[in-house]
């Protein structure tokens, strides 16, 4: 382990351990080297299971002693059972997937709760890029060029919200980060760089 | 509670041979009586007999998994993974690796004798999978190791891995399984028919009463190696280690001689397996990898095969091996997964086909060590 805690943890990440039920069993999908897992396991006595495409991350969360099968949140989700975990986690993977509004069904199909975190296209700042600069906005957040992002469908957080209220989910929480801090949610579309949501199916 | 494993018991060391007290059930129907397992074990036992880690060998392997072939004088086959600071490390440790049923280095095979004095030749019962692990559960049995550490192996190795977890479900803690399957492919079969044809077909085979006539079917043998080894690499690393390039000579012979260097090779690759290894052997240990189908009894629903396991898994694939390919070992993470095993898998990159598993991928290293602790 290399010792991730709760404090030295990608903010959005802190959060979402930080509301995780101590001993419940979460999958984290898309879970990278694995830092998020190892926390959980560590520090909140979780089951924690990962899924991640890179087979470099994948070889360096086994090292690490995590269960992580590498897969793809767009095709190997289905091959888990409903509601065999209490936790799915989607970090920073939504906006990555074909069909980010499938991957979410499968994540509240096979989890009681869903966290779900991603970068808030309709933040001030990419707004004022992409308004004033004419150009695709490149942000800390969203640091890749138009051509080799893998952030393949941008959202908002109203955008987000839209389609959670269509699909009939249940909004359980909310948070808003700005340069890694908790912000006010009100106006959060336009002053937040990052949401998490807690999701019911 | 047992007493802790002495250094010079004589069950322990290098070079051992054991005989089960009690006959062996097979699957096929038969018993067999007075069975030999010719083993190694590397390391040292601890005090409540909690660190063993059962390494499983493949096809053509044998107990010499860390130490000198006594035949061929070559390190072991697994040394690179297996031994003192490595992988699968001895001094934290204890490791065992057995001569399979039905092989031919010192465990009861086909060339062994039967009870009448003669060779069992074809009268040794077909085995399958599960036989090899039951002998090697008996050989736990008679050292005291009531639960594994690990079981490790690749290939058929890996299929012993998962057979000894699927029904002996309480007597492992980790699984790891290279480049294995869990029910044998059509493709794999056919490979392994030809195999055995080219033996059958060997006149000096004999109907495999050949043991003491001064003629084995070595030619036969060799063609099985030979076809065998093709489906162990790839076409990357062949290219790459042959090409079209010609052995020892500057210009093709218009002849049947080995003019390119694969030809040279394979046919190195036949003869020396000859030197090491009983033909009746090989027919009994492909049969056996042919039958293997782990989900059979459960009606193909792999899932049920492992309902309840509290064992962890590791399942790695190879991206350039196309005799157990990635889809296979996924397979058995998704069963693995609908059953709610902790299960980890993960295809890695390596140039060297189903060989992979037995040479120089550092991140496969790093798996092993990682995941058997």
């Amino acid at each position: 382990m290399n010792g991730a805690t709760l404090s030295t943890l990608r903010p959005d990440l802190a959060l979402i351990a930080g509301h995780v039920r101590p001993g419940a069993r979460v999958l984290d999908i898309g879970c990278g080297d694995g830092t998020l897992l190892s926390a959980l396991e560590a520090e909140r006595g979780c089951d924690a299971r990962g899924l991640e495409i890179d087979p470099a991350n994948v070889a360096h969360c086994v090292s690490r002693g995590l269960s992580v099968i590498q897969g793809d949140a767009d095709t190997d989700l289905g091959y888990y059972p409903d509601k065999s975990f209490d936790y799915a986690i989607l970090s920073q993977t939504l906006q990555t997937t074909r069909r980010p509004d499938l991957a979410l069904a499968e994540l509240l199909r096979i989890a009681a709760h869903g966290f779900v975190s991603f970068p808030n296209f309709a933040h001030w700042r990419v707004r004022a890029s992409l308004a004033f600069g004419g150009r695709m906005p490149v942000t800390k957040l969203l640091p890749e060029r138009w051509y080799d992002t893998p952030n393949i469908h941008h959202l908002t957080i109203d955008d987000f919200r839209a389609l959670v209220k269509e699909q009939g989910w249940t909004i359980e929480g909310q948070w808003f980060l700005n340069r890694g801090r908790p912000t006010r949610p009100a106006n959060a579309n336009l002053w937040a760089e990052h949401a998490v949501f807690l999701l019911r199916g | 509670m047992n007493a802790p494993a002495q250094p010079d018991d004589s069950r322990f060391g290098l070079n051992r041979r054991i005989t089960l007290p009690q006959a062996l059930m097979l699957d096929g129907g038969a018993s067999l009586d007075g069975v030999e397992v010719a083993y190694e074990t590397y390391g040292t036992l601890n005090a409540d007999r909690s660190n063993a880690v059962l390494v499983c060998h493949a096809t053509s392997g044998d107990q010499f998994v860390a130490s000198q072939h006594p035949i061929t004088g070559k390190p072991g086959w697994w040394s690179r993974s297996v031994g003192p600071g490595k992988p699968i490390d001895t001094d934290r440790h204890f490791v065992i690796c057995a001569n399979v049923l039905g092989s031919c280095m010192g465990s009861t095979g086909p060339a062994s004798l039967a009870s009448d004095g003669a060779p069992y030749g074809l009268r040794f019962p077909v085995i399958t999978i599960r036989d090899m692990v039951r002998a090697q559960m008996a050989l736990l049995d008679l050292m005291g190791i009531e639960r594994l550490h690990a079981v490790v192996g690749g290939s058929m190795g890996g299929m012993q891995a998962l057979s000894l977890a699927a029904h002996w479900p309480g007597r492992v803690d980790r699984v790891m399984v290279i480049a294995a399957t869990a029910a044998m492919p059509a493709q794999n079969i056919a490979f392994q028919e030809v195999g055995r044809q080219a033996i059958m077909a060997d006149p000096h085979w004999q109907g495999g009463n050949y043991y003491g006539t001064g003629n084995a079917p070595d030619a036969g043998l060799a063609v099985a190696r030979m076809a065998a080894h093709i489906t162990y690499l790839s076409e990357e690393s062949m290219h790459e280690k042959f090409g079209r390039r010609l052995q020892d000579r500057a210009s093709k012979t218009f002849g049947f001689d080995a003019d390119f260097q694969v030809e040279s090779y394979l046919r190195h690759q036949g003869a020396s397996f000859t030197g090491r290894f009983d033909a009746n052997s090989y027919l009994y240990i492909t049969k056996a990898m042919s039958y293997f189908d782990l989900a059979e009894d459960h009606g193909g629903r792999l899932a049920e095969v492992f309902a309840g396991t509290k064992s962890r898994y590791c399942l790695v694939s190879f991206d350039s091996d196309w005799l157990y390919p990635t889809r296979e070992s996924r397979k058995i993470a998704h069963a693995l997964n609908a059953a709610g095993a902790r299960v980890s898998f993960v295809e890695l990159s390596a140039p060297f086909g189903h060989d992979s598993f037995l040479l120089d991928v550092p991140e496969l290293d790093r798996v092993i060590a990682g995941f058997v602790g």
